[in-house]
């Protein structure tokens, strides 16, 4: 039986359910309120070391992007061994711009400018066949193709 | 306050040395500095040495003399250089020392720098799901400057193919093949829209500097360079920089290349417009166009017309990495902004034989930038 495991707890809301859909989990510094992703008790603009959960929007644009057209070095990459370009890119949310694999690899096709909204993408398989999601962030003109994205 | 003076520089060759330690490598940068200065090793009363792969590199006093002079080491990442000649000029200028050493060493293997993202303080998922490279970021910064300021592809692979051309005219660098801008353009896209040969590679290799006050510089050289400021700074909160898995929105923050540069041209009471000769951090071909505007050298967006009219050619009226940069040269990050400097001095006392460019320059600059978000830079002039 296939079993889908996220990258990493606390990164994004996990499963992703009707009541609870997908979000990244940022936080909130409760003495000046500077959102950070990935969540951390240390504010970087005021110092604070309080902090509460903060769920990010799931949609913005995006500011700019590259392609990773080699496989990266492994360790630390873990995807898998046979490589397929991807690209990566910051996507300007309201709170903040956040870093993420896009779901089109094709850098012709990406925009600065252009709307992306949030998904999941299994970017890697474990040996014993646990499917492994992160974040991605997809062009939102065709919510279709976001829906159905695969590594 | 005492102004610190170069009165010797020492390169060993940037490239690939198989079977020679970087502590060798160090000392031969170290002997060519002593050389050139006129001095012996027992004179040096202090120093500053750098390295990313050495974890002693202060062990160098083991191939060149135990004479128990405080041999500090320091490091800065990319910028590591630009810190140890600071610290060398600021011994003398504070008093401390009247003669002291500058080196920089490393020897990086091939694909060096695959580090675990805890290094730079980010959790291991940005690393398993292939976000942290460095070179990501050189892609996205130069692609969004490209948007913004109309820089085309020609002009990325114009700069990169002028290195190659600086690099093939000097002995000690490494990549010494001149490459058209056809050909550069043709190689494979590593991180859009960077290719492979606008990409600068980490490699081996040391570099070496002799200071002293100013006051003494006659009794070693009649061709000294001043040192008239050095400035080290890190990121700020809204700046985008290398290794950010988000950073804030709103207005933009200056990148602390901006920052380092105001503050070096301030306190060297020296201005953009009197800069005669530039070595710029090239990690890549889009670094060098993005740096001769946050060096204040030009305005966003003039490059594309400065690069076409050949202004940062030997020849031009603002050469930019005269001897290769990192692109012609190679990164050994702890000797590389020493590299520069080495470069600037050559310059400066028209000794640069077939890379001299024309004219009595007075004025040279150098600029390193690295991970994570930091910048050095240094003024010198005659």
């Amino acid at each position: 039986m296939t079993t889908t495991q996220p990258v990493a707890e606390g990164l994004f809301t996990w499963p992703p359910t009707g009541s609870a859909p997908l979000r990244l989990i940022g936080s909130e510094c409760t003495a000046c309120g500077l959102v950070s992703f990935p969540a951390s008790p240390d504010c970087v603009r005021c110092a604070s070391t309080e902090s509460k959960e903060r769920l990010l929007s799931d949609r913005g644009t995006l500011w700019t992007y590259t392609t990773q057209n080699f496989r990266p070095p492994s360790p630390p990459y873990d995807g898998p061994r046979a490589f397929e370009p991807y690209s990566v890119g910051y996507v300007e949310l309201p709170e903040l711009l956040v870093e993420a694999r896009l779901t089109e690899p094709d850098p012709e096709k990406l925009r600065i400018g252009q709307h992306m909204l949030l998904t999941l993408v299994p970017y890697t398989v474990r040996d014993d066949g646990t499917e492994v999601v992160t974040f991605a962030f997809a062009p939102a003109e065709d919510p279709a193709e976001s829906e159905q994205e695969t590594p | 306050m005492t102004e610190a003076v170069v009165i010797g520089v020492g390169l060993h060759p940037f490239g690939r040395f198989p079977g020679k330690p970087a502590l060798d490598m160090g000392a031969d940068a170290v002997r060519l500095a002593l050389a050139d200065a006129g001095v012996d090793w027992p004179q040096v009363q202090g120093g500053y040495i750098g390295s990313y792969e050495v974890a002693n590199p202060d062990a160098i006093v083991g191939r060149l003399g135990l004479t128990g002079i405080p041999l500090r080491g320091v490091f800065n990442g990319c910028a590591t250089a630009g810190t140890a000649v600071a610290l060398a000029a600021r011994a003398i200028e504070t008093g401390e020392h009247d003669l002291t050493i500058a080196i920089g060493l490393d020897k990086h293997p091939r694909g060096a720098f695959a580090a675990d993202p805890s290094v730079a303080g980010i959790p291991s998922w940005y690393g398993q799901t292939g976000l942290f490279l460095t070179t990501h970021f050189f892609g996205m910064k130069i692609n969004r400057y490209m948007h913004d300021h109309g820089i085309s592809h020609e002009t990325l692979a114009r700069v990169a193919s002028k290195n190659f051309r600086n690099a093939a005219g000097n002995e000690k660098a490494w990549r010494r093949t001149p490459l058209s801008p056809e050909e550069i353009l043709a190689s494979p896209v590593l991180n859009h829209p960077l290719r492979q040969f606008m990409y600068c590679g980490p490699n081996e290799g040391a570099a070496a500097l002799v200071l002293c006050r100013a006051d003494q510089a006659h009794k070693y050289t009649a061709t000294p360079v001043r040192i008239r400021a050095t400035a080290l700074r890190s990121r700020r909160l809204g700046a985008f920089e290398v290794q950010s898995p988000s950073f804030p929105v709103g207005e933009p923050v200056a990148s602390p290349t901006v920052d380092a540069s105001r503050e070096a041209y301030e306190r060297a009471g020296i201005g953009p417009e009197d800069v005669d000769v530039a070595q710029l951090q090239d990690t890549d071909a889009g670094s060098e166009i993005i740096h001769m505007a946050e060096n204040g050298l030009c305005k966003d967006g003039e490059q594309e017309r400065l690069v076409a009219e050949g202004a940062t050619e030997i020849g031009g009226r603002l050469p930019v990495n005269t001897d290769g940069g990192l692109l012609g040269n190679g990164e050994p990050i702890g000797a590389s902004g020493l590299r520069q400097i080495h470069e600037i001095v050559l310059q400066l006392r028209g000794a640069a034989g077939s890379r001299q460019i024309p004219g009595t320059p007075r004025v040279g600059y150098t600029h390193l930038y690295g991970a994570p978000g930091a910048s050095a830079v240094t003024i010198l002039s005659t």
